[in-house]
């Protein structure tokens, strides 16, 4: 069936089956490929977008129980100098990404959280950020943090 | 003007560099750059640096002759690079990423020299220019400046002139006062495209009319695919083809391999694992059926019982030591399990196969021309007829120098000819078939002296894959070596390969020794270190940055470990406490000598990623079989470090100006003994397993 989704701005509408997660839609029917599909069971953070500035992982949102203007990575830092939110910004002073495939959930992950919690604590971060990192960036995303906590 | 295949200057000063290698994040286009363009004196700002296609020019001296190549690649600097290909053969040769190699053996023996012929060939190309000597030149920012006269000139102004000029065979290079990139930490031009979503890997790879394919495998390693019903599934949404595949023949390092498997070809990937899901399919369990991760291990138990068959090092006669009237005997026992790499993008392919016996393939592989090789094999297509486009790759760790999943991707796009076709791995599928590091058990022997300290070394083990169980300390009578036992489970490198279980089953043992002399763990190694300076001058550094012996609170240890691997040496300092039954690590403290470090914040990162890499392991990873199956699936039951269960990882750099060594593996060995050790300097309690586990007082009585 058809559904009418707000995606980084731009209105769309989708017609697909109301159980097909919301991550398939963006990356297979709609092509937004920054965010990224990790474990399909919620465990990794890899596909987190934001619904209404909320953090969800989109391989459990149905696109049936989208209720709200949806952003990915792709449109995290629109209308913003370079185009970069300044969680992107932090990201590069820090050096943070690796193999970068799980950044765009964590990045995503950290802007909702600072949109609403702005000077986060460490046990901020712990509990709001579970997203698993193979790489081992662990350190460089506590470093960017901070220094967005501070600014 | 092309300086031939890996560096490109063009008319309007742009620099490319071609590296054979791919950068899964570690840093190595930048570091390879900086280079090249710290030889050539190159402006940074007017570099990109580039994979170079996956192509034979790159690989070997073929291209040398004068091959135009993919790139309209001149001829020339066969005498330049006749030299290197040898010893870089064994990474470049296949375009490998693998070993910690990248920028010791391709940066030092390619790029390096490529850059100084280039340098040398804008320098000569001005001098005919202006007709002056080449040596009153100076070269710098990508410019070859007359200081006396006033002149300047881009290398781009030059290209002309400098294509009719033979680089040098044998360009000087320069000395470490004379970089001007080199060992700086000018910032990761990967980075930039990995904050915004717009870095492409593999599994991002979208073409017109695509399809997109879910897989299942045999459960059972060698199993067999018995029957399939697939009526039901291709009545659903988007479902196209349900189609089987053969065993893929054997892959690098793992002969053994051989899952058949269902694909089910949808138009969306996710109604292709639904459907897969769906089927009804009845799979035998073929000889492996029966195999358990204890039977492995009993097996494995027994093989080590004996003196080792095959010998890693031998010196000296411990059987003549041990056997000795008086002779104090200590020994111990550990072992180490399967792991899964269980990097972050999950196992995808994109293949276009056409009629007219062409075919593309969309990879993110650490052997671009392996799998090319390997779909030509499998399809009867000419090597060269197949294109290979590489990808920044979601994690390598080692299974990415495996092709299985890409064969199986051209294996389902040539039953639809002219249809690109997307096969994506589930987690599931990715956990359950992976290419394992091997699970081993290494028993160890030793005599030690009125003091305590090991006289004579005996340690043999099982699955050998290198040169990982060597020891570093001055023991006169030493026989280390290994009983071929394994089992029918694929597997293949992973992150350090054999250095990633060798060290815990060392560096705990020399602590067990260290610990029974009554001697600080830390003073002991020194001791034993004393004609290696290297390991022992690395080992100092952590033990001071890791505050060695100060106070630490009840409940919490520190431990030490120091090991040599692909060429660099590291050791770290780990901090544990023991709360309610859990083990938590504070923080790691890690020394490297890794010669020199071409990027700094690179080789921070990198070692900072290996450790913890190697603590996720340490604490949580074991992949086990039951029933031929592998047990664990996802996330849930096969954990990685969350933030709040990673410590803050300090690095210490230590220049020592000898020979490059790897960075990307180097911090991965220590980390399981360090924390094992830390265990016991907090609770006594001795781990000879991984993961590492807190014995709980009912699990000691119930083992007792």
């Amino acid at each position: 069936m058809a559904f009418q989704l707000t995606i980084n701005g731009r209105a769309r509408e989708i017609d697909v089956e109301g159980d097909m997660p919301l991550l398939w839609v963006l990356r297979d029917e709609i092509g937004l490929t920054g965010t990224k599909f990790g474990c399909g069971i919620g465990a990794c953070g890899a596909c987190t977008v934001h619904i209404n500035g909320e953090a969800i992982r989109s391989c459990q949102m149905p696109v049936s129980g989208v209720a709200g203007p949806i952003t990915t990575i792709e449109g995290l830092g629109a209308g913003q100098a370079d185009e970069l939110h300044p969680v992107q910004k932090a990201w590069v002073a820090a050096q943070v990404p690796q193999c970068g495939y799980c950044q765009s959930g964590l990045i995503m992950a950290v802007a909702s959280l600072l949109a609403k919690n702005p000077s986060p604590t460490d046990d901020d971060l712990k509990t709001t950020v579970t997203n698993i990192c193979r790489c081992g960036t662990h350190d460089r995303v506590r470093a960017a943090v901070a220094a967005l906590a501070k600014a | 003007m092309v300086i031939k295949t890996w560096i490109k200057v063009a008319r309007d000063n742009k620099v490319t560099i071609y590296v054979p290698h791919q950068d899964i994040g570690q840093g190595s286009f930048t570091g390879l750059g900086q280079m090249a363009a710290d030889e050539m004196d190159a402006d940074w700002a007017l570099v990109s640096v580039l994979e170079a296609p996956a192509h034979e020019a790159f690989a070997n001296g073929a291209m040398i002759t004068g091959m135009a190549g993919d790139l309209g690649v001149s001829d020339g600097l066969l005498s330049t690079l006749g030299f290197v290909i040898p010893k870089v053969a064994r990474a470049v040769g296949l375009m490998l990423t693998g070993g910690s190699s990248s920028i010791r053996a391709t940066g030092q023996y390619a790029m390096r020299p490529a850059g100084a012929a280039a340098r040398a060939v804008f320098i000569e190309a001005a001098a005919k220019t202006w007709n002056l000597p080449a040596s009153e030149l100076q070269a710098a920012n990508s410019r070859v400046t007359h200081a006396s006269s006033g002149k300047s000139i881009t290398y781009g102004e030059l290209i002309d002139t400098a294509a009719t000029i033979t680089p040098p065979s044998s360009p000087r290079l320069k000395t470490p006062e004379q970089y001007t990139l080199i060992g700086k930490s000018v910032p990761r031009i990967d980075i930039p495209e990995k904050v915004n979503g717009t870095a492409k890997y593999a599994i991002d790879t979208r073409l017109p009319e695509m399809k997109y394919a879910a897989i299942r495998h045999s459960p059972v390693f060698g199993g067999t695919l018995d029957s399939v019903d697939d009526a039901a599934v291709l009545k659903m949404p988007g479902v196209t083809r349900v189609l089987k595949l053969p065993a893929t023949k054997g892959t690098m390092m793992s002969p053994g391999d051989g899952d058949v498997a269902v694909v089910v070809v949808a138009n969306n990937t996710w109604r292709a694992e639904n459907a897969v899901r769906a089927l009804t399919v009845n799979f035998g369990p073929g000889l492996n059926g029966n195999l358990s991760t204890a039977s492995m291990f009993a097996g494995f138990d027994t093989a080590v019982s004996t003196p080792p068959k095959k010998d890693l090092h031998k010196q000296g006669d411990v059987g003549k030591v041990m056997n000795a009237a008086g002779a104090k005997i200590v020994e111990a026992r550990y072992r180490a399990p399967f792991l899964d790499h269980a990097g972050m993008e999950p196992l995808s392919t994109t293949a276009l196969v056409r009629a007219d016996g062409t075919a593309e393939l969309w990879v993110g592989s650490q052997v671009p021309l392996m799998a090319r090789g390997a779909v030509a094999d499998a399809l009867g297509l000419k090597a060269e007829n197949v294109l290979v486009h590489n990808h920044r790759m979601g994690g390598g760790f080692g299974r990415r120098l495996h092709v299985d999943f890409i064969v199986q991707a051209a294996r389902v796009a040539a039953e639809m000819p002219g249809t690109p076709v997307k096969l994506t791995w589930s987690r599931e599928e990715s956990i359950q078939h992976g290419k394992y590091r091997p699970a081993s058990v290494s028993r160890f022997k030793t005599a030690v002296d009125a003091e305590g300290y090991p006289v004579a070394w005996e340690n043999v083990y099982n699955w050998h894959d290198d040169d990982a169980a060597k020891i570093p300390y001055g023991v006169a009578d030493q026989h280390i070596g290994y009983v071929e036992a394994t089992a029918p489970v694929p597997n293949g490198p992973w992150r350090s390969v054999g250095h990633s279980r060798h060290p815990f089953f060392t560096e705990s043992f020399i602590d067990e020794l260290a610990n029974a002399a009554g001697v600080d763990p830390y003073a002991y190694r020194a001791k034993l270190l004393t004609n290696a300076p290297r390991h022992r001058a690395v080992l100092d550094l952590a033990a001071e940055k890791g505050n060695w012996g100060s106070p630490m609170p009840k409940g919490s240890g520190r431990g030490i470990a120091v090991h040599e691997a692909f060429g660099s040496i590291a050791a770290q300092v780990a901090e544990v406490t023991v709360v309610n039954g859990e083990l938590k690590v504070n923080r790691i403290v890690c020394a490297i000598d890794c010669g020199q470090a071409i990027n700094p914040d690179a080789v921070v990162a990198q070692v900072q990623g290996g450790a913890l890499y190697g603590l996720s392991a340490a604490l949580y990873g074991e992949i086990t079989l039951a029933g031929g199956r592998v047990e664990q699936s996802n996330f849930h039951d096969y954990r990685s470090l969350l933030l709040q269960d990673a410590p803050a990882v300090e690095v210490h750099i230590i220049n020592s100006g000898a020979a490059l060594g790897g960075v990307g593996e180097p911090g991965t060995p220590c980390v399981a003994p360090a924390i094992a050790n830390a265990l016991f300097a907090a609770t006594g309690q001795r781990a000879r397993e991984l993961p590492v586990k807190v014995q709980t007082a009912t699990a000691t009585e119930s083992a007792a």
